[in-house]
């Protein structure tokens, strides 16, 4: 297990949870399986839909899930998975992130302390839905989209 | 009637790899039950465990919610097709595990529920939370009753103390009908008194390397409202390992300050201070005062804090150290950094579990001149026996001025060594203070000027309020 991207998307997903911040930033993230890991070719920032506590949660609401796949259709991709920034708290999933997430998914989690963008990590949740296990972010060079 | 059901990326792999599966049903409902039944690995990802459709899990029928339909009920008809349209959800809390307000808890607090950052949602978390109060004195005494009106739902309180009457000039959760009754319970009364919401746990205790750890663990915010080094840096460090924010507050006669130190994202106390202050260089409020109102004021601070970051709203005192000087009325900010080398949050850190602090802060017993001392009574005797002794007080003008031993001259300790030639050193010398340590320190001084014949009142004045002359009050 593992989540392959390129130096300049990671870059772009702690630049988009700075500027969110102190609110949560969220994306999806499109790309291909390949084999046990996801390689991600492209990423489509999403506005946090929670407008009654932005600072604690994110919603990325089906219509906008929905669209994002149609674009991503269109060549060839699918959603491979979501980032999302913890303001104020450590890159690990909460129990809510556990209870609300998709297996088969790559989670990025991006703390932001005051502002600026600290650790990144990366979860998959259990088949079974049996709690979140980390996996490796792989820096690769920028695949041509 | 058979439908083509679009999956999503993410349950793929839990029907065989299949972007689209054909299944009979009338209506979503069982629709989806169909599927879930044929495919049993999907069922947990579809449906909560009472049945339910998982709240993140959308349908539309040929591009329809059905949440705009009929939901479960909506119809299908041969050749439709149901898409499973994942919603992508997730944050720092657990609102879908915060405890529910009940009508009455919605009426204490609708002025908090109307206001845009706390609502229902900050309530709840309000409920959830667990603060521990680091002693039920000064600072704690206000903190605790903010925080028990704004209803955080459990108030851990650290203390070992009884209620004496000179705390109540500023122990405010405390009340006269209360002096000699443990503050643990005396505060616990006054919380449930204030919110019966509110359960309290008390630790009946000395907080010490021992225990520490195993207290502050359940906790999610710390509040320190101790006076005094070791449990300061003991607390500190705590938090540290633990992972906790420590909402610190501290007090001298009419100075104040505050700070959140939160390692994770910011520097921790040892980061301002990373030695102690040589053991009794700063003195205690028991010995340098503290004027009652200040500590409602920092201690107030202290519960604000708390709450803002239970709430997650604002900006907390992480990183700024606030100064309060309530002679001018002037708050100053500085700026704190975390140190690198701090050696319990930096990068290489030397202290990974409790130490010994009050050998870190360099306390040791006082020491004790047992020959040398005398009790009020011996005193009394050797005074109607007309026994010729100088009674030195060496406490501060404003103390003599309280109450004093008939006959004593006053020396404050701090001047003494320059006023030596003011004693005779042929004369027997009894010296006292409030209640022992500064006579303490005085004897050394004249014995180490060569007085031969001193002697310390044990107990200071307080024994001598107390066990001979009621005329001279306590205080």
């Amino acid at each position: 297990m593992a989540v392959i991207l390129s130096a300049e998307h990671l870059a772009e997903i702690r630049q988009q949870a700075e500027t969110a911040y102190p609110h949560e930033g969220c994306g999806l993230m499109g790309g291909a399986n390949d084999g046990d890991a996801r390689r991600v070719t492209r990423l489509v920032p999403v506005l946090n839909a929670r407008s009654d506590s932005p600072r604690n949660r994110y919603l990325i609401e089906p219509d906008d899930f929905l669209r994002a796949q149609r674009a991503l259709d269109r060549d060839g991709l699918e959603v491979v998975g979501v980032y999302h920034s913890h303001p104020d708290h450590p890159a690990r999933p909460s129990a809510f992130d556990e209870e609300q997430a998709w297996p088969r998914l790559s989670y990025i989690i991006v703390s932001v302390a005051r502002g600026a963008a600290a650790d990144a990590r990366s979860w998959v949740l259990a088949d079974d839905r049996g709690g979140f296990t980390e996996e490796p972010i792989t820096i690769e060079e920028r695949v041509a989209t | 009637m058979t439908v083509t059901v679009l999956i999503p990326n993410p349950l793929r792999p839990f029907v065989s790899g299949r972007e689209a599966v054909n299944v009979d049903g009338g209506n979503v409902g069982e629709v989806l039950e169909r599927l879930a039944g044929e495919y049993t690995a999907l069922r947990k990802h579809l449906f909560a465990d009472d049945g339910r459709l998982r709240s993140f899990v959308n349908v539309y029928v040929n591009d329809r919610d059905i949440r705009h339909l009929q939901r479960h009920e909506t119809p299908v008809a041969a050749g439709d097709t149901v898409t499973i349209v994942p919603s992508i959800a997730g944050g720092t809390a657990v609102a879908d595990t915060l405890p529910k307000l009940s009508h009455a808890e919605i009426l204490r607090y609708s002025r908090h529920l109307i206001l845009p950052d706390v609502g229902l949602e900050g309530q709840r978390k309000l409920k959830a939370a667990r603060v521990l109060l680091i002693g039920a004195g000064g600072l704690g005494s206000p903190a605790a009753l903010y925080l028990a009106a704004a209803g955080v739902g459990t108030l851990g309180i650290v203390d070992f103390d009884v209620v004496d009457e000179s705390n109540l000039q500023r122990q405010i959760i405390h009340g006269t009908a209360q002096i000699g009754v443990s503050k643990l319970e005396s505060a616990k009364q006054r919380i449930q008194d204030v919110n019966p919401y509110v359960r309290v746990e008390t630790f009946e205790t000395h907080l010490t390397s021992e225990n520490a750890l195993e207290i502050l663990r359940d906790f999610d915010v710390v509040a320190d409202g101790t006076d005094n080094f070791p449990t300061r840096y003991l607390v500190n460090d705590a938090c540290v390992l633990l992972g906790k924010p420590n909402v610190y507050g501290s007090i001298f006669r009419f100075d104040g300050q505050a700070s959140v130190f939160d390692a994770r994202f910011g520097p921790c106390y040892r980061c301002l201070y990373s030695e102690p202050p040589p053991a009794g260089l700063v003195p205690s409020c028991a010995e340098g005062g503290v004027l009652g109102v200040l500590p409602g004021i920092i201690g107030s601070i202290q519960a604000m804090e708390a709450i803002k970051l239970i709430l997650g709203v604002g900006e907390p005192l992480i990183g700024r150290l606030l100064l309060f000087d309530a002679l001018t009325l002037k708050f100053r900010e500085l700026k704190l950094s975390k140190d690198p080398n701090c050696p319990v949050c930096g990068t290489h850190p030397t202290v990974t579990k409790l130490i010994d602090y009050q050998a870190f802060c360099g306390v040791v017993p006082e020491p004790t001149y047992e020959d040398s001392e005398i009790t009020a009574r011996e005193l009394q005797r050797d005074l109607e026996t007309g026994r010729s002794l100088v009674l030195l007080d060496v406490r501060l003008p404003n103390e003599y001025e309280v109450a004093r031993i008939p006959g004593a001259r006053l020396i404050p300790l701090g001047e003494l060594p320059d006023r030596l030639k003011e004693l005779d050193d042929h004369s027997e010398i009894v010296a006292y203070c409030h209640h022992g340590p500064r006579g303490v320190r005085a004897l050394e001084i004249l014995r180490a000027a060569g007085f031969p014949r001193v002697r310390n009142l044990r107990g200071g004045i307080d024994a001598w309020s107390t066990e001979v002359d009621k005329t001279v009050p306590r205080y």
